[in-house]
Formats: C-alpha cells, structure tokens, sequence
C-alpha cells in the first residue's frame, strides 16, 4: 500500500534567465495505490507542468509545498532517484534520444529499478511479450528511442515502459492525445493492465473525457489556473463532456 | 603539367547572369593561384602556420608515405604514373593546395569497377605516412556504368600530405566512400574530393576525421546527369589543439538532383577548433532540386571553437527543396532528462547520449569491422572525460 502526496505544491515555469512564471499555485492531491484518479482541464491550466515538476524536469522549478511518497519528499530526490522510487511519468511528448537503442535503453532501466540486470534471455522473453501486448513490432526494440516514431508509436512506448518498470505511482500526460480509436483502446488496455495488479496508484491528465471509457477513473478533479478547482466521482467527467470547461476557465480568470 | 580538361564544362558568367560567390573557377596551373594570407574567405578559418608550407608550395617532398591496397576480386586497382590519361579528367583544382597536389604527385592510384560489376567486399586503399614530412597524392576512384562498390580511404601514421581524389560515378553506378583521417596527433592533411555524379547514379560518402593536428577536407559534387543523387555524411571528434575542417559543395548544375549533407561533430578540451562550411549552389535553369544540409556540434568542455556556416545560393524558381540547419551547443538536458526520468543514474545517462550521438551516425556505416574499429576509437577519446 503506497500513498502519494501533493501538499500545496507550487512552481514556475522557468522562460529564460531572469524570466519566470508561477503556474502552480498550490496544489493538493493524495492517491492510493490502486487508485485511479483523472485530472481534466482546459488548455494553459497547468496540468502538464504538474506532471513535469513532480518528475524533476529542468525547466520547472518548485517554489513550495511538498510531494511525498510514502512520507518521503521526493523533492529531495534527483530525478533519477524519484524513478527508481517508484515514480513514472508517461510524457505527453516523449523525447527522441538519437543512436540509443530502445532495447539497450529499455534494460538499462529496468537494471536501474529493479537494482539488477535482469538475466539476457528471461528479459528479452519479458519485453517480447510486452511489445506484442501493446500491437508493437518487434523490428522497434533495434531502432533509436523514439526515433522516427509516430506519435502513437511513441505513447505505445511510454505505456511499455510503464509495464516494464512497475512503478507505484504512475502520471499519464495526455498518453490519449493524438491517438486514433484503435491505438487508445491497444494503449488503455496496457494502462489497465498495470492496474489490475492493483499496486499502483495512476493520475490520469486529460483534456477529453474519451480514455475514460476505457480507463475507467475513481475520482475526477477539474484543474484550472494552477490548482484543484473541484473534484467528484466518475460522475463529474460526464458533466464536463455536457458543458465544456467554460465556468472554471472564467472563474480561474 | 596541365592534363587535358575532359568533361569540364566552363561556367560562363556572360552579360547580366548572376555570379555566385561560390563557384569557384579552377585550374592546374600553381600560379594561378597567388599565396594565401588567411584572410581569403576559403582560408579565414585555417591556421595558416600550421599548414607547415603546403599552402606556399615550397615542395620539398621529403616525406614518404606508403599506399597498401586490398580490393575484391572483379575490381582494379592499378598504380600509374603522372602520364596516365585516366588521371586529370573530372575536374579542375580550386584551391592552391590542391593544384599543388597535383602538381607535385609521383604516383596515382586508379581504382576502376567495371560495368555491371557488384564489389563483394570494401576495396581498401590505405596511405600511411611513415617519413614525417610533405608528400602528395592523387587517387582516381571511377564506378563505370551500372556498377556497385564500396571504396575505403584510410589515412594513418604521420605526414604532411595533400591529395586530390577523382570520384567518377558513371551513369546508373553506385558508389559509397569512406574516408576515414585517422593520423598520428602530429600530421597535417589537405584533401580535396571531386566527384562527378551520373545519370540516376548514387554517390555516398562518410568522411570522419578523428587524428592529426590539422585536417582539412573538402568533398566536392558536380552532376553529369538528371537523378543523381549525393549523400556526405560526416563525423569528426576534434581533441585538445586539434583543427578539423571540413569544407562541402554540391553544385546542382543539372536539373532533378538530390543531396543531403549531414555533418556531426564533438569537440573536447582547450584548442580544440572545427569548422564547417557547407555550400550549396542550385544552378540558374535548373529545376527540381532536392537538397539539404546540417552540422551539429557538441561542445564536451570550455575551451572548444566552432565555426559552422551553411551557405545556399539559388538561381532557379524551380525547386524541389533546399534547407539547411545548424546547431552547436552542450549535450542535451532533455535527453538526459528523459533517460534519467526511468531511472537511469545522470552518469550513464551521459554515457548512453554520448555513445549514441556517435553511434547514430556510425550505424549508417555498411563495413562492419570499420564501425567496430571507429566506435573504439571515439570511446577511447571519450573515455578521457569521463
């Protein structure tokens, strides 16, 4: 049982030198393992930047709160050490690292999480098996990471990486966008999957309600101007699909 | 001596034509030519003194090189002396070390595929510098019609050497070159490629330059026919006190001709200084020309000099593409970020987009050993930083 954290976090988005700007203005989430709660939200209200500094990139800065895993700040963590504590972030635009192989890159991680390389042949089998559970060619385990991908091959890639690594808090950013019908239901399934071991605890960022019939979410929180303006049920998805964003856009404004 | 200009045809800028600043005329005549102080445009960036008089022309010759060659069987390689009259004929010199080259030379190698002929394997020629001193050289490379090989240029010991290297790829042929400059820390280089591209033939070349206190390489293509098509693909890790040159133009002087340009460089410690210049011209009533060019540098440490300048000139309407990009900066935070994000440790993430910045470009390699020897070599100076 792990219990994630975000007690009134807040950052900036770091523009240039002397240039920033806060986009998170105190932000407050807990999630169980086994839970899965759904973030929705216009365009600009901070959503991805959530994702991004909770994941340590480099161009958002905390400025306060706190995020704990298990009661441990994981702000204190380089970013390296957030993963191999169980954190995974699936990145709306996942980064293409040229001449690195996917499978060198794949066990390189995996010997990262797990605290050892794992045995050739019993991780080539694993990761087979994985890639084929997500309708992935085998031809791609050779190719640069993300190189040249689609972007749904991309998303198929990050959901791999989430079964591979079996993290205890997963972030999905926007894994939905970009994607045709049969690609998010091939892509859900995987997300589904890590659930049912009932081990990890997923926030879902989205801006349309459509994943959610395939991922089906306990809770619903609408986020706008840098922070939780209200959260509910299931049930709260259908009411944004009804009526669109418009009154948490005008009242973050 | 001035061999007979075969297959040249000479620009004429008559009347009102516009003029590029870089067609270059040439000639094989030295004193055409006058002394360079290094503040010419093709000489601004190369540190004159350390050229050790190969562009004065002082010709002494006392260096000696040994030229090995290993080739399958199906292809010729022949050494010739300065008479033959397969040497000379594709082109022109366009710089004073280059037609001092040829000027000066005492043997050429001619390699010859002859028509329909699939090479099997790389034919190797490897010039050794083992007398340090000047020394020349010349190198005719000719794919004859519909032919297909794969020729490797190797450079080692030590020298101060310049060659000129004819690639003659006929109608339909295929030809790739790798030209691998892998010197002693002291020897200085000045090589210039002419290769003339047929009709729907395919020219590909990798130049990758790792040795030597100077290098500087020009690889120049020119079209005899519609479909030609020209890849230069480029690599160059430039050490402490190390000058590495490389110096591209594709002139598209014949209509539906394609070209990419790809040159990627990483430069480490104090001195260490590369230079790209990347020209392209679309010649005046050409049409559909398909052409693109990039370098990019990694800077591993302070110190590092880069200069890196694409120029593109056009005098037709009638393009198909033409582009050009060019970045230099320190490795990338969002790569390292992205590797780290999975729990990979900063070190190895470094490592890994190190390894694989080279190893992008190494991969297009087709000759096996060679990709396993250039992959050690590039970890070896890595290996200095880490």
């Amino acid at each position: 049982m792990t219990k994630f954290e975000i007690r009134g976090l807040r950052a900036d988005v770091l523009i240039g030198a002397d240039e920033r700007q806060e986009i998170l203005k105190g932000v407050d989430l807990t999630i169980n393992s086994g839970e899965t709660h759904a973030i929705m939200g216009p365009n600009g209200s901070g959503k991805s930047t959530l994702a991004y500094a909770i994941a340590g990139h480099p161009k958002y800065e905390i400025t306060g709160g706190d995020v704990l895993l298990d009661g441990e700040s994981v702000l204190e963590m380089s970013v390296d050490e957030r993963a191999r504590a169980g954190m995974f972030l699936a990145m709306q635009y996942p980064v293409e690292v040229p001449g690195v192989s996917m499978s060198n890159f794949l066990r390189s991680a995996v010997t990262a999480v797990r605290g050892e390389a794992p045995k050739l042949r019993a991780f080539s089998k694993e990761l087979q098996g994985a890639m084929s559970g997500l309708s992935i060619e085998s031809s791609f385990a050779a190719r640069g990471v993300n190189e040249g991908f689609s972007g749904g091959e991309k998303k198929r890639h990050e959901i791999l990486q989430l079964e591979l690594l079996k993290p205890k808090v997963a972030i999905l950013d926007e894994t939905d966008s970009g994607l045709d019908v049969d690609a998010l239901k091939v892509v859900s399934e995987g997300v589904n999957r890590a659930r049912a071991t009932g081990e990890v605890g997923v926030m879902l960022i989205t801006h349309y309600t459509r994943i959610l019939n395939y991922v089906k979410p306990d809770f619903v929180h609408v986020f706008a101007a840098g922070r939780i303006a209200e959260s509910g049920g299931p049930e709260l998805a259908d009411v944004l699909e009804a009526d669109g964003y418009e009154r948490f856009v005008k009242a973050g404004a | 001596m001035a061999s007979p200009n075969l297959g040249i045809k000479e620009h004429s800028h008559g009347g009102d034509l516009p003029v590029s600043k870089l067609d270059v005329h040439g000639s094989f005549d030295l004193n055409d030519f006058p002394k360079p102080n290094g503040r010419e445009e093709e000489w601004r960036f190369t540190p004159l003194r350390r050229l050790r008089g190969l562009h004065d022309g002082r010709d002494i010759a006392d260096g000696v090189v040994t030229v090995d060659i290993k080739a399958p069987d199906g292809v010729t390689v022949e050494t010739v002396g300065r008479d033959d009259a397969r040497l000379g004929t594709s082109f022109l010199p366009t710089d004073r070390v280059s037609a001092l080259a040829y000027a000066t030379f005492a043997t050429a190698t001619v390699v010859t595929v002859p028509k329909d002929v699939q090479a099997d394997a790389p034919v190797f020629v490897t010039t050794t510098g083992v007398e340090q001193g000047d020394a020349y050289g010349h190198i005719v490379v000719r794919a004859e019609r519909h032919s297909s090989a794969t020729v490797v240029l190797e450079y080692t010991g030590s020298s101060v050497y310049a060659d000129n290297v004819e690639f003659i790829v006929e109608d339909g042929a295929r030809l790739n070159v790798i030209s691998l400059q892998d010197w002693e820390r002291d020897a200085v280089q000045v090589s210039h490629h002419y290769a003339r591209v047929g009709r729907d033939a395919r020219f590909k070349s990798f130049v990758i330059t790792l040795g030597g206190d100077l290098v500087r390489l020009s690889p120049k293509v020119a079209y005899t026919g519609p479909g030609g098509d020209a890849e230069l693909h480029g690599l160059y890790f430039t050490g402490p006190g190390q000058h590495h040159e490389h110096r591209s133009l594709i002139d598209h002087n014949v209509s539906k001709t394609r070209s990419r340009v790809e040159y990627k460089g990483a430069l480490s410690g104090e001195g260490a200084h590369a230079v790209w210049i990347g020209d392209v011209i679309i010649g005046e009533g050409t049409e559909g020309t398909d052409s693109y060019e990039l370098n990019r540098n990694l800077a591993l440490t302070d110190g590092t000099r880069v200069d890196s300048v694409p120029n593109l000139e056009i005098f037709t309407g009638e393009v198909e593409g033409a582009g050009h990009a060019s970045a230099s900066g320190r490795l990338d935070d969002i790569h390292l970020f992205y590797l780290q994000s999975r729990g990979i440790p900063a070190d190895e993430a470094r490592r890994l987009v190190l390894r694989g910045y080279f190893a992008e470009l190494i991969n297009r390699i087709e000759v096996p050993e060679l990709r396993e020897r250039i992959m050690e070599e590039v970890e070896e100076k890595l290996a200095l930083h880490e």
